[in-house]
């Protein structure tokens, strides 16, 4: 019944993504072919002098330069439902490929960031509420306040340079040390190399969840049940396993869940710093020098990987909320 | 016998006037930055080579850089650089978000319009977007202000929309409707006034994050031209003189960002505080 | 009284030995709570003023009062459990030892109980049961707790349910299994009847009967005279954050009446006695009040009651009123 339940809601949610997901597909494109780009010119580079006006003519004619937009648009579209996003400009390779690539080392540190933050921050949220207006509270608060205002890169710079260059704790940069083939690279050259930008990305993200489950536990605190705890001698720890953790613990992941997006976003500035060979060094690569289909691609993998994370959110709530209309406990 | 709880006889009567007397030590910030930025002439920030690499001091009170450039003066102008930057694209994402929420509030396809775009601006990550309009654009000032200003107008047009939602629904707005007043008329005589405070608060409050995206994504090569002193530019310049130890070129500028980001935060927070009090 | 007719053969000097010897006894409680109001002014709630009330073993003691008039802030501010921002002064003893913060702390859900007004009260994600079976220190919870529910006539599957899937009836009975599981000697049930039709609003008066007979002391706090008229041995009279009126409830129904004038405009307004609505507020607990706090109302004011404030007194027996001519 409950599993029926959710599976109806994910597929109303995924139908919904795939119409939004057009939407996004058309936007980009339509933006991307405003765009003063010169497809022909980004793909020769530096060739562009050497190659002659036939293979020039051949490229248009592969890309379908001079093609109606409409026209180009549905052939990349069909190209992009076969599976095919293209090949990249700037490593030559197909996008996909790229992608499947890039993504597994973004996943490790935004994997590892995300649970660090999540539980470092629903701990702090915690102590924050359960002692409002002391001085515990505040400076958590506080911490969350200046962290919010921080850029993340400025983060990731102070921890190179007080880890990396002072303390000479970790490599510079690069996910893994520079050449050496990657069956010999070790976990422990992996962890060294993943761990600044992961805890980068966990000191900003710990600001939201935080913020939220100090709210969460406040308005469970002021509640009535948590009155009549109190007037059980329930008080500190007890209470707070007995009844607060319970009520704001998947109202947190939840929360947590729905800020892939701004953890995505950090994960380019942090491996833009640390030169950390994720989707976010590809993506400002494909930016800068002007890679579109490689662009396209991160474009619309990114927005699946945001719609993962709130489907996920979306997925507990509405999991916790029939399970309490069924009557269960949890 | 006679228990006080924690709280009581404590801060709470203070309170409102500390508002006050923070909002204008804040406003106070403000004028040092804004003012105090447009008074920075090219001397101050002027090639000396005499005075390369030198860390804090009196003199230089954040440092000099590789070229002997003061670093306090270059970032009280890189700051703004990014407060005009933030200042122009928050005023659009305002409009935006007014335009959108009048309209969601005309009728329910406009509604289900504006619900489409919210949606569709925030399934991408902010900076993704950001990346691809910058790019699109060609990057430089241009691509940064549209950038943001397209970006950061969905959660006002939330709260605008909800705060007309419940207005269209109050008795004298009701009156107006049976008294036959024009749309318009309403709009400027019941709508804009009521959410006039909403606006302000939140015009302010998309400063911060129109600074901070700013600067990550000149940090990242989109935004301003390398000429130009942003904190982006300086923050990601300074990376290469990171193994020559010259931590100050990090340090001061990536302060007093975060100084004028919190300014803005805290005067978003008060400024609402001050309008709806609990 | 109970007590009276259990120490039947003790001397008069022990059965007043006993009958001093209080459970829990209020003396001049008052409340304040503090708040910011327009402006940047600090605005005082008198929410509780003079408020007096004694309870032994055994009694059942009824406070009467209007809704919001403060009841359920007095229950808080006996277990402790009062806003942070409100001030509690006055004296309170509790098995003839002052009350303090600390004690209070330490009693809550060990020697004193509350029975809450909301039946929302229950943790919305934790089993009923479970929610019981923490008053319980021996082994065999479940089993203890499903006799239990048995007791107050609930479905031993009750025992698994969540309190949304139960309704405000069944909730109210789990408070009682509460009372019963637990080893407390002072229940102080806030409302404990409200929200309930008339049979079971008579079963649930019969269980908290019960619970007095079990030797505990119980204050019911309560809107409803009527209900009160039913189990209480005595009934205090709260009006403007005082007791205004301490009656025996024997006494009450032989004489057909109360002694102070708002009790009896309550009394009258029963259906049994006139249904005669009572044309009364109470004034606003912002408001310092000089003499009677009923003089506004009162059908038998006099100057002296505008300008001199009426204390508490004795009539008989324990039976005390706040009126200089009652
Ligand atoms: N925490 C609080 N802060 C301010 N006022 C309160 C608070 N709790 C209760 N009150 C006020 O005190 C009055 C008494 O409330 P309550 O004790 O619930 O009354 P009753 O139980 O008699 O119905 C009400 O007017 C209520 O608004
Ligand atoms: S003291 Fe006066 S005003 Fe108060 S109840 Fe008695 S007669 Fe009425
Ligand atoms: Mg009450």
């Amino acid at each position: 019944m409950l599993a029926f339940h959710i599976g109806k809601f994910i597929l109303k949610r995924t139908l919904k993504f795939v119409t939004l997901l057009f939407a996004v597909v058309v936007l980009t494109f339509m933006l991307v072919s405003l765009s003063p780009v010169d497809p022909i010119q980004s793909y020769l580079g530096a060739e562009m002098m050497v190659v002659s006006e036939e293979q020039k003519e051949e490229i248009a004619e592969y890309y379908g330069v001079n093609q109606p937009k409409l026209q180009q648009f549905f052939k990349w579209l069909k190209m992009f439902l076969q599976g095919d996003l293209g090949t990249s400009l700037v490593y030559r390779q197909d996008v996909l490929s790229i992608i499947q690539e890039k993504f597994v080392a973004s996943f490790a540190l935004m994997a590892l960031s995300w649970s660090m933050a999540g539980i470092l921050g629903y701990a702090l949220g915690v102590i924050a509420g359960m002692n409002k207006g002391t001085f515990a509270d505040r400076a958590i608060k506080l911490y969350c306040f200046v962290l919010a205002s921080t850029p993340t890169f400025w983060i990731a710079i102070l921890l190179l340079i007080v880890f990396s260059l002072w303390l000479g704790l970790f490599p510079i940069g690069l996910g893994t040390p520079i050449g050496v083939v990657s069956e010999q690279v070790t976990w422990l050259d992996r962890l060294k190399h993943i761990l600044l930008p992961a805890a980068t990305l966990s000191v900003i993200g710990v600001s939201n969840i935080t913020l939220h489950t100090r709210q969460k536990v406040i308005d469970v605190l002021d509640s009535e049940f948590i009155r009549f705890a109190r007037a059980k001698g329930e008080e500190g720890f007890t209470l707070f396993k007995r009844h607060v953790f319970r009520n704001t613990l998947f109202p947190a992941i939840s929360v947590h869940f729905a800020s892939f997006g701004e953890l995505f976003g950090g994960a380019i500035l942090a491996e833009q710093v640390f030169s950390y060979p994720g989707l976010g060094l590809a993506i400002v690569q494909a930016g800068l020098n002007s890679d579109v289909p490689l662009m396209m691609g991160i474009v619309v993998f990114s927005t699946f990987f945001v719609f993962i994370g709130n489907l996920l959110a979306d997925v507990l709530y509405t999991m916790i909320d029939l399970r309490m209309k069924n009557g269960e406990a949890i | 016998m006679k228990y006080h709880s924690i709280s009581f006889g404590t801060r709470m009567a203070i309170s409102r006037k500390g508002l006050l007397l923070k909002l204008l030590g804040l406003l106070s910030l403000f004028l040092i930055f804004v003012i105090g930025g447009s008074f920075i002439g090219e001397e101050q920030i002027e090639a000396n080579m005499s005075q390369k690499n030198l860390g804090p001091s009196i003199r230089h009170l954040f440092g000099t850089d590789w070229l002997g450039r003061d670093m306090f003066f270059r970032t009280l102008s890189g700051l703004h650089l990014s407060f005009r930057v933030g200042l122009f694209s928050a005023a659009i994402s305002t409009l935006i978000a007014l335009i959108l929420s009048l309209l969601s509030s005309y009728n329910k396809y406009f509604d289900a319009m504006v619900t489409i775009l919210i949606d569709l601006l925030l399934s991408i990550p902010h900076l993704v977007t950001l990346i691809l309009i910058a790019f699109v654009l060609g990057g430089g000032v241009k691509g940064v202000v549209v950038g943001i200003a397209l970006t950061h107008w969905p959660s006002l047009t939330r709260v605008l929309r909800a705060e007309l939602m419940q207005m269209k629904t109050a008795e004298y707005v009701q009156i107006s409707k049976k008294l036959g007043k024009s749309r318009i008329w309403m709009v400027r005589n019941h709508f804009l006034p009521q959410i006039l405070p909403q606006l302000l608060v939140g015009f302010i409050l998309l400063f911060p994050h129109a600074i901070l995206h700013e600067s990550a994504i000149t940090f990242l090569g989109f935004g301003l031209s390398p000429e130009q002193p942003a904190i982006g530019i300086i923050l990601a310049e300074s990376m290469k003189y990171l193994t020559a130890g010259m931590w100050w070129l990090v340090l001061f500028p990536g302060l007093s960002l975060i100084l004028m980001v919190a300014m803005f935060e805290a005067m978003g927070n008060n400024f609402r505080k001050m309008f709806n009090p609990q | 009284m109970n007590i009276v007719y259990k120490f039947r053969d003790e001397t008069n000097e022990e059965i007043e030995k006993i009958k001093s010897n209080f459970l829990l006894e209020v003396n001049h409680l008052s409340l304040t709570i503090e708040r910011v109001g327009k402006g940047s002014d600090v605005e005082h709630l008198h929410v509780i003023r003079d408020f007096h009330l004694n309870i032994h073993q055994g009694e059942v003691v009824a406070i009467v009062g209007a809704s919001g008039s403060g009841k359920s802030l007095l229950a808080d501010a006996i277990l402790g459990i009062h806003p942070k921002n409100s001030l509690i002064e006055g004296n309170i003893k509790y098995e003839n030892q002052p009350l303090t913060e600390k004690r209070k702390k330490r009693l809550r859900g060990n020697d004193i109980l509350l029975i809450p007004q909301m039946t929302n009260a229950l943790d919305p994600l934790m089993k009923a049961g479970k929610q019981v079976e923490s008053f319980i220190k021996q082994k065999n919870k479940q089993k203890i707790v499903k006799d239990i529910f048995q007791k107050v006539g609930l479905d031993p599957a009750v025992y698994h349910q969540i309190p949304s899937t139960l309704s405000g009836g069944m909730i109210r009975r789990i408070f009682i299994a509460m009372a019963l599981a637990s080893k407390v000697k002072l229940i102080i049930a806030d409302e404990p009847t409200n929200g309930l039709d008339a049979e079971a609003l008579d079963e649930l008066l019969f269980q908290l009967k019960m619970l007095a007979n079990d030797n505990r002391g119980i204050v019911m706090i309560t809107h409803d005279l009527e209900a009160a008229m039913k189990i209480a041995d005595k009934i205090a009279v709260f009006y403007a954050g005082e007791t205004v009126e301490i009656a025996d409830r024997k006494n009450v129904r032989k004489a057909g009446k109360f002694r102070h004038p708002y009790s009896r405009a309550l009394w009258n307004a029963l259906p049994q006695n006139g249904f005669v609505p009572i044309e009364c507020s109470q004034p606003s607990p912002a408001e310092e009040i000089i003499g009677c706090s009923f003089a506004s109302y009162c059908p038998e004011a006099t100057k002296r009651c505008g300008t001199e404030k009426p204390e508490l007194r004795e009539v008989e027996n324990g039976e005390m009123v706040r009126c200089f001519y009652a």
